[in-house]
């Protein structure tokens, strides 16, 4: 480096950032998606399945330290976005009177800003949505299929134990923190048709975020040229369709499905 | 051969007395404009009105009048160089607007092409960008070499003759919506950056001229391609990758 501040003052280099911050975003929402998908699976199997995979999820460590990295990047995408927007607005401070931007540009090219403002408003109350109630809310504990026994985080049934203060409890000895049922938390908020509604909007914003992020991802790190340039509009729009469209799908069909 | 037509338009063109001044959108009635001139041809008639009437004629910037150097400006009906793709505002004619069309004439807007008079601005920020570093350091001992004595691939030597073809106008500044002069700075890196004279100062030319368009106030680039749809010469955002490429290797090594 040059000069140290090179990291963060120059366009480019935060443009490098946003690109590898976003593109490893990209990657977390494949992750992320085939968590969801399980949530396709119903009977007791599914139910079970889906909270282990969230036991997995919030316990073990290399998922912990994939979850920093992916709040960093959401935090670090955010905050460079804003900046980069400032300085976008900066560089013409006296508009056109009139414009006809829509003959050179599409429009999420335009308006990441705005879209990623709506992203984040959406990322916060689903976070508060799940996360927050899972973590440190009051939640349905996951029972045995016949109803009567609770589970600890392990997945092994204590028969004749009962459930104190979110612990499996067994002739007065504390087993450990039982399985809580998110599951049932996200059957039962899904049964909200406004929740529903909202989280379809969210992933319309996202897709279009992402007809623009993916393949300006890869331009912005110089990767997009010759005949992979092609491949990465096709991927990244396929990208841009797919993944947001089997997210927005969840919610819908647990809401039909009721 | 269509025969010419005559067409009456509404103009409505920014005016401004300095850089200090305001400025506003003023409207002038134009008639009997031949569809076979030129854009400048037509701004030349309407200021020979504005001049028998005694008032002051439309300032706006025109050189070769042929496309090539890149003189010609102009926001005409929101887009650079006005409808139509890879022509300059001297190569638009009449032929594209219709009788009795209003037409918006403004200038570049950019922090960093600031307004001089009405339609001209101050476009010597694309010079110092190229003073920063777009040039190859060449020894006049007396001596030179021929310039075909070194072998250049001939992808390349198209690609880097593409690159130049940049004639510096300022439409890519003028259709970024963050006027970013992304499209001309990496036109001028890769212009050097394909041929093998290019090499000894390729780090330093990136840095140094992508530093210098950050410094006369062109915004970052958010690879909406508007530069590439709207420039003359069909610029391609390759270049842009190209100089984004140049840029990290050079950031990590130098």
């Amino acid at each position: 480096m040059s000069e140290a501040k090179g990291l963060i003052k120059s366009h480019t280099v935060k443009k490098y950032w946003m690109a590898a911050t976003g593109l490893f975003l990209c990657i977390f929402l494949i992750g992320h998606l085939a968590g969801n998908l399980q949530l396709f699976m119903d009977g007791y199997e599914g139910r079970l399945q889906f909270n282990e995979y969230a036991v997995f999820m919030t316990t073990n460590p290399a998922v912990k330290l994939l979850s920093y990295l992916t709040y960093f990047s959401i935090l670090f995408h955010a905050v460079d976005g804003l900046v980069i927007t400032i300085n976008n607005r900066k560089a013409r401070p006296q508009g056109y009177a009139y414009s006809k931007p829509g003959e050179n540009s599409i429009w999420s090219s335009r308006n990441m800003g705005i879209l990623g403002t709506v992203i984040l408003a959406y990322i916060i109350v689903h976070m508060q949505n799940f996360w927050y109630i899972y973590k440190f809310g009051t939640t349905p504990f996951m029972m045995s299929e016949d109803g009567s026994s609770p589970l600890l985080k392990d997945g092994t049934v204590v028969k004749g134990g009962s459930i104190e203060n979110g612990d499996v409890v067994m002739a007065g000895e504390n087993l450990g923190p039982a399985m809580r049922d998110l599951y049932e938390i996200v059957i039962q908020g899904f049964q909200e048709p406004l929740l529903v509604a909202f989280y379809v909007l969210g992933m319309i914003a996202i897709a279009f975020h992402l007809m623009h992020g993916f393949q300006s991802g890869f331009q912005s790190f110089g990767l997009k040229s010759g005949k992979y340039g092609k491949l990465i509009d096709k991927v990244g729009l396929a990208y841009a369709i797919i993944v947001p469209l089997l997210f927005a799908v969840i919610p819908v069909y647990l809401f039909m499905i009721k | 051969m269509s025969a010419s037509n005559n067409i009456n338009i509404t103009l409505k063109v920014w005016r401004q007395k300095n850089a200090q001044s305001k400025g506003q959108l003023e409207s002038y009635d134009l008639k009997n404009v031949s569809t076979d001139s030129s854009f400048l041809e037509m701004l030349d008639q309407l200021n020979e009105e504005l001049i028998n009437e005694g008032k002051s004629p439309v300032t706006f910037d025109h050189d070769c009048r042929e496309g090539i150097c890149g003189a010609c400006s102009l926001y005409i009906n929101g887009r650079p160089h006005g409808p139509g793709n890879r022509v300059t505002t001297c190569q638009l004619h009449m032929r594209s607007f219709k009788d009795g069309e209003t037409i918006y004439v403004e200038p570049w807007r950019a922090a960093a092409f600031p307004v001089i008079k009405d339609l001209m601005t101050d476009r010597s920020s694309f010079d110092r960008i190229q003073h920063a570093g777009g040039y190859v350091s060449v020894n006049t001992s007396g001596n030179t070499q021929d310039a075909n004595a070194l072998p250049i691939e001939k992808e390349n030597a198209d690609k880097a003759f593409d690159a130049a073809t940049c004639i510096g106008c300022g439409a890519c500044v003028a259709a970024c919506k963050n006027a970013s002069a992304s499209l001309f700075v990496a036109a001028k890196v890769s212009q050097y950056a394909l041929l093998p004279q290019g090499q000894v100062e390729a780090k330093d030319r990136v840095l140094n001229m992508v530093k210098q368009a950050q410094k006369e106030g062109f915004g970052p680039c958010s690879n909406t391609g508007a530069c590439e749809v709207e420039c003359p010469k069909g610029i391609s955002l390759e270049n842009i990758a190209r100089m984004n490429r140049e840029y990290l290797a050079a950031s990590l090594s130098k």
